[in-house]
């Protein structure tokens, strides 16, 4: 509580943020570790991470032409933009230009003094992530420390002269591994799927039992203003693959695709519109572009064949009402309804609404007609949690606060109520997999697996401000304004 | 300091333990004791002593030691170039390894030890690595190309890299072409002259096979090289962007944004009513709202992209609206580029959804962000002229709040409603008057002070409102004691009765009391104005003042075509061009859409309204723009493609429509001139005329080049005369400011004929508010040389004290047409002869009265020489030479058919040859 405190006092509150972040575990270091990584496309990149300001975990200065000391810009322009409240991707000292993210307490930074590629580089950067996370189990400061010399050859072998070049980990993997002694068994050879035009995937995969897994996962993003209009809603689905198929496998997947069935000229059965696709890097796209055929040879294992966006108006699948009453001085008042709004053979799991507090907030108390509710003050939020919810049911939650008498001056966010959950064995949109031919050449029988899932990638309720009667939605009377009701 | 003298102290100790182990027999040890070495570097500690101890390690089978040890050279080969020397042997060896892991390793690290001594050892072991049997090694060395460039450029040009590394883009292997096209792209941009990558067909379609195969980052590399390419015409354009779409489904959002680049670039090519343009059209829209769930950073570059594109092709989105609404996680940088990309796409048809929206956000908590917000509902009431007045009433809605910077944001957008919409909202005064008191920043002030004045005689204590502002008078800021000036002065115009008291006042404050000489000046002028002529000073105070336009953030025309040909870089994300953050790129030609002078100019209206003079001068300048629609569209040039050789090239086609119309142009006047016909066009005639010389040479009247409005108050107008054989430049400058301006001086940049400025820009005098100067700067034809796009294209930069301003004006050809340009009757007839039929073009001239002799005397005065003359069924056949600056000679045939009864002049033949000299000159002028 203390803390929460000090990040409203404060308004430069990056320094109780990371402590916070850091909590008591590293006090020494309570400042910010970067990574600094790669101007890729043109000039040089190095990976940086600083500690304790002008400290850098790691670095790696791809083309010679940036001061390597320029980085010692970075931190201070950081915070001062920070400050500012003009917190920007890409800073700039002199000629020198700083294009940066974040990840967890680390900063990944590529430095560039030239017209660089900007969407490749932030690109290069997350792959980077995506590498090291693959590599490491998780990305800080530790995991760094302590693989020093496998970072620093991962780091030659994604990019050289600052063009990135073998991203895919699965591969690296076969050819850069941790301890190095399965180096010297191998005779280390260059895996040829390097340069291959299938650089995805190995040769000589074999498997006992040839299956492959489809999970279709649909999150439904809906924006829902304070008069309980949908606002906004789209679907963003996407179809992850687990691959557990033996030698180069050819797949053709089947969709319900109405750009395809009209191409066919077949047109029974229910069909989706999708907005946009996109692949993984293994999908022929100037295949589908031409007969909309998804053809591909998949990576091994995990991966994520395609993502789709669907702009349909979808209603909110679990529908919620609520009143927040805050009397100044005193106490704040939730009430909050969830209906589920799908069909009533369907179960939604793990339903969470999370509804915002004011910061000041003490001695709640709950009531819950079912599940069970938790004030989670880092957050200033009431986090209301339902194991299942069956379809066509409707919840209540009350939540009752006490408030200081000496009032919080610092002017609150609006944040909106958001909802999160997960249906299974349905998707909203209604798109399915119709096939999926497997052909290797050895002529092996094998399974493709279906399953779908439906998430909420985020329902956003907005809540009304100051307004004195609303009886839809939301109420949420703040600050002095004293009102009777 | 302490600390360092400990550490280092401790270091000593650990130096020497690790300088045995790296000494040891024992392959584990020797191992882990370059680990620690390498681990020691990186946190920063100096292990340099350990060189020799460390390069020795370099022999060794084992891969992961090896790995070490290079990485450990690169490190510091730098500041021990006399120790590296001791590795090239091991490099060489390495290079012949039989694994294809250590060739590969060996030449990539070679590449990167920046030590001059050693390159020319190890262009031996590159070569043998670019035609190596592994891909691995091949794609590698294709990088240390690029790397060996950098450092030694002379002597990769010596050793023939360059063709083998061009050789390279017809490699089988998808992944060596990516490389090889990455380091030739990368080598051409320090090198803007060479010609390097050469695009042509062949080419382009090995790298669109080579697109369907290759990693994300090679798919890159490939579209941003062929953003580069100039298709040869619109069904070439066409199939390129046909196999390029695909990759709009791409998972890589860089991928995405790279083929929008090319996309973008190559359907100014298409002709608009293509079906193929409109189905483009509809397939870039959702690709681009995809990149909308990428990350934050790269939603960021997208956004401010997209905020090009929307400029340059609205229609692409214009449905889209909703899905730039703000979410409330969304980092702060996100929600600003959203908000200015709803207000760009803001119309009549969405107006309302938009509004509901911008003032929910203006409810939020982050500064920033509301003023944003509460501004953006502003321009949509000036953009959107039905959606005023629900805007007004919005604007109202939050004053009410008494939030105070939303009180002071909001009425400083009023301000610019006003001045949008004169007399319409006055009915709000009232409420904005109630928070007077809240008002605090600048800004807020000097717009309710302005608003106060401006409105004075509707606003019953408009008096007592300003009085109250004057008490603080000189604890105001400059903007705010400048408009209180001018409100009261207004006032008073207004009430002459009772506020006497209060203008003088006001006047005293401002000529006595300050410091500030803009506010003292300000102040006399008001004071003299009022005491010598109060009409008049009704009439300069009161005027009328033109409406603001609609929108003012857009971006200059010409700056939008660069950006939109840099899409996805870090130009596209500053919005400006790399010439203006990137060190050593001023010479390089900035990229240009192609065929965009045309569109350009269509679209986009001049800022200026014309004045009466000035619309001649359009006009004459507009039918000096070449015929784009009579040859194929100009090729625009890159950077690579520039000088002299171009001219001959690319350029004719345009050089030729250019000196078509110039003559035609000529020929037109001079005739018309002479013989008398309807009166508008005589006057219309006189008047260009009164501004050329007796001479009779064609010289255009002045055209305002530079808008007040853009260059913070100096306006210049101007034209390009030939006197005496000397160009000049002639200039009105005209101080519009309230300042005085000094320091004047004037740039070039290259052009096709290399103009430049032959002294320095002669304005003696500092130029005083509201005066106008003459000034006359002859030019010389010896400049550099690079081909603008239309040829006749004069990129100028004016500077004085204030800042430094561009514009660009094109100069009539004519200008450059040579005293001495009259040929030898017998070199005319043996070059008509000889020249090529591809150099000819024909043109007709319409209503031009004037028989043929008439015509030659006149077309003398411009330097057009008639060398010989014969007469075939009743045609008068004119041969005439004329001779541009740079040695070109251009050859004509005039027909003129004296029996006609249209009187038409008929068909000029116009053939380019070119000759030795030509090239003497040019090469003289590089």
């Amino acid at each position: 509580q203390k803390l929460v405190k000090a990040k409203m006092i404060s308004p430069n509150c990056l320094f109780c943020h990371i402590i916070r972040q850091r909590s008591q575990r590293h006090l020494i270091y309570y400042h910010i570790r970067e990574i600094k990584a790669a101007n890729p496309h043109n000039r040089e990149a190095r990976t940086y991470g600083i500690r304790n300001f002008f400290f850098v975990l790691i670095c790696r200065n791809y083309k010679g032409d940036v001061d390597m000391a320029e980085i010692d810009h970075f931190l201070p322009l950081l915070m001062q933009h920070e400050e500012e409240g003009l917190l920007c991707p890409v800073l700039s000292h002199g000629n020198v230009h700083f294009m940066w993210i974040k990840h967890s307490n680390l900063y990944l930074v590529a430095t560039t003094n030239k017209n660089s590629n900007a969407s490749l580089v932030y690109s290069f950067l997350y792959k980077l992530v995506e590498v090291f996370t693959e590599y490491f189990k998780e990305l800080e400061e530790e995991s760094i420390q302590d693989n020093f010399v496998v970072v620093y050859e991962l780091l030659d072998e994604l990019m050289d002269f600052g063009f990135p070049q073998t991203t895919d980990s699965k591969i690296l993997q076969e050819y850069i591994t941790q301890q190095g002694t399965k180096l010297e068994v191998a005779k280390s050879k260059v895996p040829t799927t390097v340069t291959n035009a299938v650089s995805w995937r190995s040769e000589g995969i074999k498997y006992k039992k040839n299956e492959v897994f489809i999970d279709v996962i649909e999150s439904i993003n809906v924006l829902v203003n304070a008069n309980g209009n949908v606002m906004s809603s789209d679907i963003v689905g996407s179809i992850k693959l687990k691959t557990m198929l033996s030698g180069m496998p050819e797949l053709r997947l089947g969709l319900n695709d109405r750009v395809l069935f009209a191409l066919t000229g077949r047109d029974k059965g229910k069909t989706v519109v999708m907005e946009d696709v996109k692949f993984h890097q293994c999908v022929r796209l100037s295949r589908f572009e031409s007969d909309r055929t998804i053809s591909f040879i998949p990576p091994d294992g995990e991966s994520e064949l395609m993502s789709y966006r669907i702009n349909t108006h979808v209603k909110p699948l679990i529908w919620i009402e609520s009143v927040i009453e805050k009397f100044s001085h005193s106490r704040v008042e939730i009430m909050v309804k969830a209906k589920g709004q799908f069909k009533k053979q369907s179960v939604a799991n793990n339903v969470e609404v999370r509804v915002p507090v004011p910061s000041d907030a003490d001695s709640p108390k709950f009531k819950t007609s079912t599940g069970t509710a938790k004030y989670v003050p880092e957050k200033n939020m009431v986090v209301w949690t339902i194991k299942s919810f069956p379809g066509g049911k409707e919840f209540l939650m009350r939540a009752h606060f006490g408030l200081p008498s000496v009032e919080n001056n610092e002017l609150e966010g609006k944040p909106p109520i958001t909802v999160k959950f997960e249906i299974p064995y349905f998707t909203v949109s209604g798109i399915q997999v119709r096939y999926m031919k497997i052909i290797e050449k050895s002529g092996y029988q094998a399974l493709p697996w279906v399953r779908y899932i439906t998430q909420s990638g985020g329902t956003l309720i907005r809540l009304q401000y100051n307004m004195t009667y609303c009886f839809r939605n939301v109420f949420y009377l703040s600050k002095g304004s004293d009102v009777e009701m | 300091m302490m600390c360092d003298f400990l550490f280092s102290l401790v270091c000593t100790g650990e130096i020497f333990e690790l300088k045995a182990e790296l000494n040891s027999d024992k392959k584990e040890k020797k191992k882990e004791a370059v680990k620690k070495v390498i681990a020691s570097m990186t946190v920063g500690k100096d292990v340099s002593a350990l060189f020799p101890d460390v390069v020795n390690c370099m022999q060794t089978d084992n891969l992961e030691l090896k790995k070490l040890v290079y990485l450990y050279l690169m490190n510091y080969a730098k500041s021990q170039p006399d120790m590296a020397i001791m590795a090239v042997n091991t490099f060489v060896k390495d290079c012949e390894d039989p694994n294809p892991l250590i060739r590969a390793l060996a030449v990539r690290t070679m590449g990167c030890i920046r030590v001059d001594k050693i390159t020319e050892y190890l262009c031996e072991p590159l070569r043998k690595c670019l035609k190596d049997e592994d891909p691995y090694v091949r794609k590698t060395a294709a990088v240390c190309v690029a790397k060996l460039h950098d450092i030694n450029a002379q002597l990769v040009e010596d050793q023939g890299f360059l063709d083998t590394l061009k050789d390279l883009i017809s490699d089988s292997n998808p992944m060596v072409v990516a490389n090889a096209v990455a380091a030739l792209s990368e080598i051409a941009e320090s090198h803007p002259n060479s010609n390097l990558l050469d695009l042509n067909p062949q080419t382009i379609n090995k790298l669109l096979t080579a697109l369907n195969e290759c990693t994300e980052w090679g798919q890159i590399f490939i579209l941003d090289c062929l953003a580069n390419y100039t298709p040869r015409d619109d069904r070439e354009s066409q199939s390129i962007c046909e196999r390029v779409t695909p990759r709009l489904s791409h998972a890589n959002s860089a991928v995405v944004l790279s083929a929008v680049k090319v996309l973008m670039k190559f359907m100014e090519m298409l002709p608009k009513d293509l079906d193929y343009y409109g189905t483009l059209l509809k397939k870039l829209a959702p690709p681009l709202v995809t990149l909308l769930s990428a990350e934050p950073e790269l939603q960021y570059v997208a956004l401010r992209n997209i905020n090009l594109i929307v400029q340059r092709r609205p229609e692409i989105l214009k449905h889209e609206m909703k899905v730039f609404f703000v979410k409330y996680n969304d980092p702060i940088y996100v929600k600003l580029e959203k908000l200015d990309i709803m207000i760009r796409l803001a119309s009549q048809a969405n107006i309302a959804q938009v509004l509901a929206e911008l003032k929910e956000y203006a409810t939020e908590v982050d500064v920033d962000f509301v003023r944003k917000a509460v501004r953006a509902i502003g321009r949509c009431a000036i953009k959107v002229e039905q959606s005023a007045e629900r805007c007004v009433s919005t604007l109202l809605d939050l004053i009410q709040t008494k939030v105070n910077y939303v009180v002071q944001e909001a009425i400083v957008v009023i301000k610019d409603i006003f001045r949008k919409y004169p007399n319409k909202y006055e009915s709000v005064i009232a409420t904005l008057c109630e928070n007077l008191d809240s008002l605090d920043e600048p800004e807020a002030r000097a717009a309710m002070i302005w608003i106060v004045g401006e409105y004075a005689e509707r606003i019953d204590n408009a008096d007592e409102l300003l009085e109250s502002f004057l008490e603080g008078f000189h604890d105001e800021s400059t903007q705010v004691q400048l408009q209180l000036l001018t409100a009261i002065v207004k006032l008073f115009l207004k009430k002459p009765t009772e506020t006497q008291e209060l203008v003088q006042q006001v006047l005293s404050l401002a000529t006595q009391d300050s410091d500030n000489p803009d506010l003292r000046d300000r102040g006399y002028i008001y004071w003299r104005l009022l005491s010598t002529d109060p009409v008049a000073a009704k009439e300069v105070v009161l005027a009328e003042k033109p409406l603001i336009s609609e929108e003012t953030d857009l971006i200059e025309p010409t700056l939008l075509e660069e950006l939109i040909c840099h899409i996805g870089t870090l130009a596209s994300v500053y919005h400006k061009p790399p010439s203006a953050f990137v060190e050593g790129s001023r010479g390089v030609q900035h990229k240009r859409l192609p065929g965009s002078s045309a569109a350009g100019v269509s679209e986009a209206p001049p800022a200026v309204i014309p004045s009466q003079g000035d619309l001649l001068g359009d006009l004459l300048n507009l039918d000096l723009t070449p015929p784009t629609t009579t040859g194929p569209p100009p090729p625009a040039s890159s950077g690579m493609q520039m000088g002299a050789m171009d001219l001959l090239g690319g350029g004719l086609d345009s050089l030729v429509g250019l000196l078509n119309t110039v003559l035609s142009e000529a020929v037109s006047l001079r005739s018309s001139f002479n013989v008398p016909v309807s009166g508008g066009l005589d006057d219309l005639f006189d008047l260009g005329g009164g501004v050329g010389m007796p001479m009779g040479v064609f010289n255009p009247p002045k055209t305002v080049w530079l808008p007040a409005m853009k260059a913070k108050g100096l306006e210049i107008s101007g034209t390009f005369v030939r006197r005496a054989g000397v160009i000049q430049m002639e200039m009105t400058l005209t101080n519009k400011a309230m300042s005085v301006m000094t320091d004047f001086a004037i740039q070039f940049n290259r052009n096709s004929f290399g103009l430049a400025p032959a002294g320095p820009l002669q304005v003696l005098t500092p130029l005083s508010p509201n005066q106008s100067i003459e000034a006359a700067l002859p030019l010389s034809t010896v400049g550099p040389v690079m081909k603008m796009e239309p040829l006749n294209n004069l990129q100028v930069a004016v500077k004085n004290n204030i800042d430094v301003f561009y514009f660009s004006c094109q100069y009539p050809i004519s200008m450059l047409f040579a005293e001495d340009g009259k040929m030898e009757r017998q070199v005319f007839l043996a070059t008509w002869k000889d020249i090529p039929n591809d150099n000819e073009s024909q043109f007709q001239i319409k209503d031009c009265h004037l028989n043929s002799d008439a015509a030659s005397n006149k077309l003398q005065g411009s330097n057009i020489f008639t060398i010989a003359k014969r007469t075939v069924e009743g045609q008068d056949m004119l041969y005439q030479s004329m001779k541009l600056t740079n040695g070109i000679w251009v050859l004509a045939e005039l027909r003129v058919q004296a029996g006609n009864p249209n009187y038409t002049v008929s068909t000029v033949l116009v053939v380019l040859a070119v000759f030795k000299s030509y090239f003497s000159n040019t090469n003289q002028n590089e």
